[in-house]
């Protein structure tokens, strides 16, 4: 019944002969079996709560996917007020010296499993103010961070891309695979 | 690489220089003039005789350096309450930091009579100070805390005067010349 | 029996749902009403006129894009002005025309996200989507010209970097058709609301005196009775050429400074419609002829333009080498934050948003 190659279980009908043939057919559309590892990914990953954390002009790209053109709302994706509420982190924008110690606070504020994003090429490595005396270059200096989306900024379209990406990650990691190059 | 030079004859041709426009132009100038005269009249009246460093007309706007010793509180006042003059909007306060001197530029408009102003006041690098225009166009607040934070210049009088847009524990004036980056020592790299 | 009550200390920011960006105001409150606010800026301080200093007059383009990023046309308009001026270069007119379309274009889009997120944070969810919706049949007008969204580098120094490609101006004629049709639509939906009326009239009013003392500029010191515009009181570009009014109110409260806006948006389809019914008639060159190597003769200069947020100056010290001694920004957000304390005395904490919201603000133009 468990066909390993294909990782998913089959119900070719073996076992089910004590049932009624109505009930097995049920039975055959209606029910799968998984590993309960991949099961949370499905579930963290088609409804990620994103932290409302933008900084820069960035921010106003990411309000333009959650408008009604982009619609970011038909991934499951909304935006929410307090870190507590919320498990992924998109840093859409320049993150300064002044404003890192309020960024790493709200990251250690979210509930683990947490993600970050960094939107833009500002978030990413610094981006065109990369040699300013007040810019930190790129976010990953403060927190671990999933998916680089460069832009400048980014389409609405590139970060759709970009939480897609998260989505393989995560799925993928739940499988126990790591994510590669391909 | 060949340089294409900025082509006179066609600016000549673009321009529509008919007299009338000629003349207007002439005009305006007249009165701007007239107004830099006033001005320059009217301060020294105030400040004394050397007090004006430099006076002329800079892009048909009148400009005026002054050292920061003549930049007094009556003259301020004057500049605003003075009937001819009645600078009632400041647009912007800059600071600027050259080799051996800083100067700090005003920039004012009047509303009432539809004239500009630009006004440099001259002081010394080591310990650049100058009066604080706060309560006279209470928008010098937080521009002259911008050229506090970023080029040290003191500003006196002025009731806050905290840095504004670095944290408060920066060490240095970044905009000064003479500051040098370092991004690894400030753990931004 | 007395109750002891003590001052409490909120603090609103930097990260929060409706500061626009990175701001943080630290509000003393006794109860309901506010004692003292207290604006801390610079979180998103980059240092643009310290790289200023190192980059040659057309690499600094970009960085005046990301000012005030909503409005990035104007940010990139004075700063070529200001060069321009400086150095004497003449403009060719289709380039003046495409400036002047682009520029009220961007102008109309950031009105249209103020008015969208102005209302999320007075409660109403749908504007910000019917607000977002308008502002992406601009940005594919924008897409089409100078291949970005938000952040454009359209403008050089002398002209503009593209022309407008084959079809273009049609398709501006049919979004200006549109938008007037949509505007009436944001009318019915939130100007009569019931609920929208009682958080703005009489709110956060700002006087004549305060608008001249604190420098305010732009739709706010409009909405308090200063008739004052650049484009029309000190032209630059060619904006004489254009028939438009300059909506001006006398109470100061946010209701206003709403109709301020809301009547702009209106003025500025109406500039757009009469420039493109000139610009059919001009041919020519879209940047004038200058040297690659951009040298401005020494001396200083300040200009202004009207942004959506009030009176963009830049001041340009130049001596004389490829790159600029120094620049200052005049940002009008900067400027008009200043009152926020004065304003917020007294008030409730529930008009806090609303009052700031009025102002609009974007804090890439404050921190610079």
């Amino acid at each position: 019944m468990v066909d390993n190659n294909k990782r998913q279980v089959v119900f070719d009908g073996k076992g089910l002969e004590e049932f009624d043939p109505a009930v097995a057919e049920d039975i055959k559309r209606n029910v799968a079996l998984v590993k309960f590892e991949e099961l949370k990914a499905w579930a963290r990953t088609s409804s990620f709560w994103p932290l409302s954390f933008g900084l820069a002009c960035c921010a106003i790209e990411m309000m333009a996917t959650g408008g009604a053109h982009y619609d970011f709302d038909r991934f499951g994706v909304m935006f929410r007020a307090s870190p507590r509420h919320a498990d992924v982190m998109i840093v859409a924008g320049t993150v300064t010296s002044k404003m890192a110690p309020a960024l790493r606070r709200l990251y250690d504020q979210m509930p683990e499993p947490k993600w970050v994003i960094a939107m833009g090429s500002c978030a990413t490595c610094g981006g065109p103010y990369y040699r300013s005396y007040s810019v930190v270059n790129g976010v990953d200096k403060i927190v671990p961070v999933d998916v680089y989306v460069p832009g400048c900024p980014p389409t609405p379209m590139e970060l759709i891309d970009a939480v897609e990406k998260l989505r393989v990650k995560i799925r993928t990691e739940a499988k126990g695979e790591k994510v590669g190059l391909e | 690489m060949s340089e294409e030079l900025l082509n006179t004859e066609e600016l000549n041709n673009v321009t529509e220089t008919n007299d009338a426009v000629e003349i207007n132009n002439a005009v305006e100038l007249n009165k701007t003039e007239q107004l830099l005269n006033k001005l320059v009249e009217t301060i020294q009246s105030k400040a004394g005789e050397d007090a004006i460093e430099d006076s002329k007309l800079n892009f048909n706007r009148p400009m005026i350096v002054i050292d920061a010793s003549a930049w007094q509180h009556e003259l301020a006042a004057m500049l605003r309450d003075n009937e001819q003059l009645q600078f009632d909007l400041l647009s912007c306060i800059s600071g600027v930091d050259y080799d051996d001197h800083m100067e700090v530029v005003y920039q004012f408009y009047s509303y009432t009579l539809d004239n500009y102003l630009m006004l440099k006041v001259k002081t010394n690098r080591q310990s650049p100070s100058v009066i604080s225009v706060k309560q006279f166009w209470n928008t010098a607040d937080w521009h002259e805390r911008e050229a506090y934070d970023l080029l040290g210049i003191n500003f006196e009088g002025h009731p806050n005067l905290t840095r504004i847009l670095l944290q408060d524990e920066w060490v240095g004036h970044p905009l000064r010349k003479d500051y040098v980056v370092d991004k690894e020592g400030l753990g931004l790299d | 029996m007395s109750i002891r009550t003590e001052e409490m200390i909120l603090n609103v920011g930097p990260q929060h749902p409706s500061t626009h960006g990175v701001f943080r105001l630290v509000v003393k409150i006794d109860g309901e009403i506010i004692q003292d606010a207290n604006p801390v800026i610079g979180y998103l301080h980059r240092g643009t006129e310290k790289l200023a200093e190192d980059l040659t007059y057309t690499q600094f383009i970009p960085y005046t894009d990301r000012l005030d990023y909503l409005n990035a046309m104007t940010n990139n308009y004075v700063w070529c002005n200001t060069v321009e001026q400086l150095m004497g270069i003449q403009v060719p007119e289709r380039a003046e025309y495409l400036r002047i379309i682009s520029m009220e274009l961007n102008r109309i889009a950031s009105h249209f996200v103020w008015w969208g997120t102005f209302l999320l944070d007075l409660g109403a969810l749908s504007p910000f989507l019917y607000a977002f919706r308008d502002r992406e049949t601009i940005l594919d007008l924008f897409v089409k010209l100078c291949g970005a969204r938000m952040t454009f580098s359209y403008m050089r120094i002398g002209g503009v970097r593209f022309d407008a490609p084959s079809g273009w101006l049609d398709e501006v004629r049919k979004v200006v058709k549109e938008l007037t049709e949509n505007i009436k639509e944001y009318d019915l939906l939130v100007t009569g609301n019931e609920i929208f009326q009682h958080r703005t009239r009489g709110v956060g009013v700002i006087t004549k005196e305060q608008v001249i003392d604190w420098g305010l500029t732009g739709p706010v010191a409009r909405a308090s009775g200063v008739d004052f515009d650049i484009r029309r009181n000190d032209p630059y570009s060619i904006y004489d050429r254009f028939d438009f009014d300059i909506p001006v109110r006398t109470k100061g409260d946010v209701y206003a400074k709403y109709e301020v806006r809301l009547e702009e948006i209106r003025q500025s389809l109406r500039i757009i419609e009469q420039a493109l019914d000139q610009i059919d008639k001009v041919d020519g060159p879209i940047i004038a002829k200058v040297s690659k190597i951009i040298k401005p003769p020494a001396g200083e200069i300040y200009t202004r333009a009207e942004g959506s947020k009030g009176e963009l100056g830049i001041h340009l010290v130049s001596d004389g080498t490829t790159k600029p001694y120094r620049v200052k920004l005049r940002r009008p957000s900067f400027v008009n934050i200043e009152i926020l304390p004065e304003l917020l005395k007294g008030k409730n904490i529930a008009d806090l948003i609303a009052i700031f919201g009025g102002i609009d603000v974007v804090l890439g133009e404050v921190d610079a």
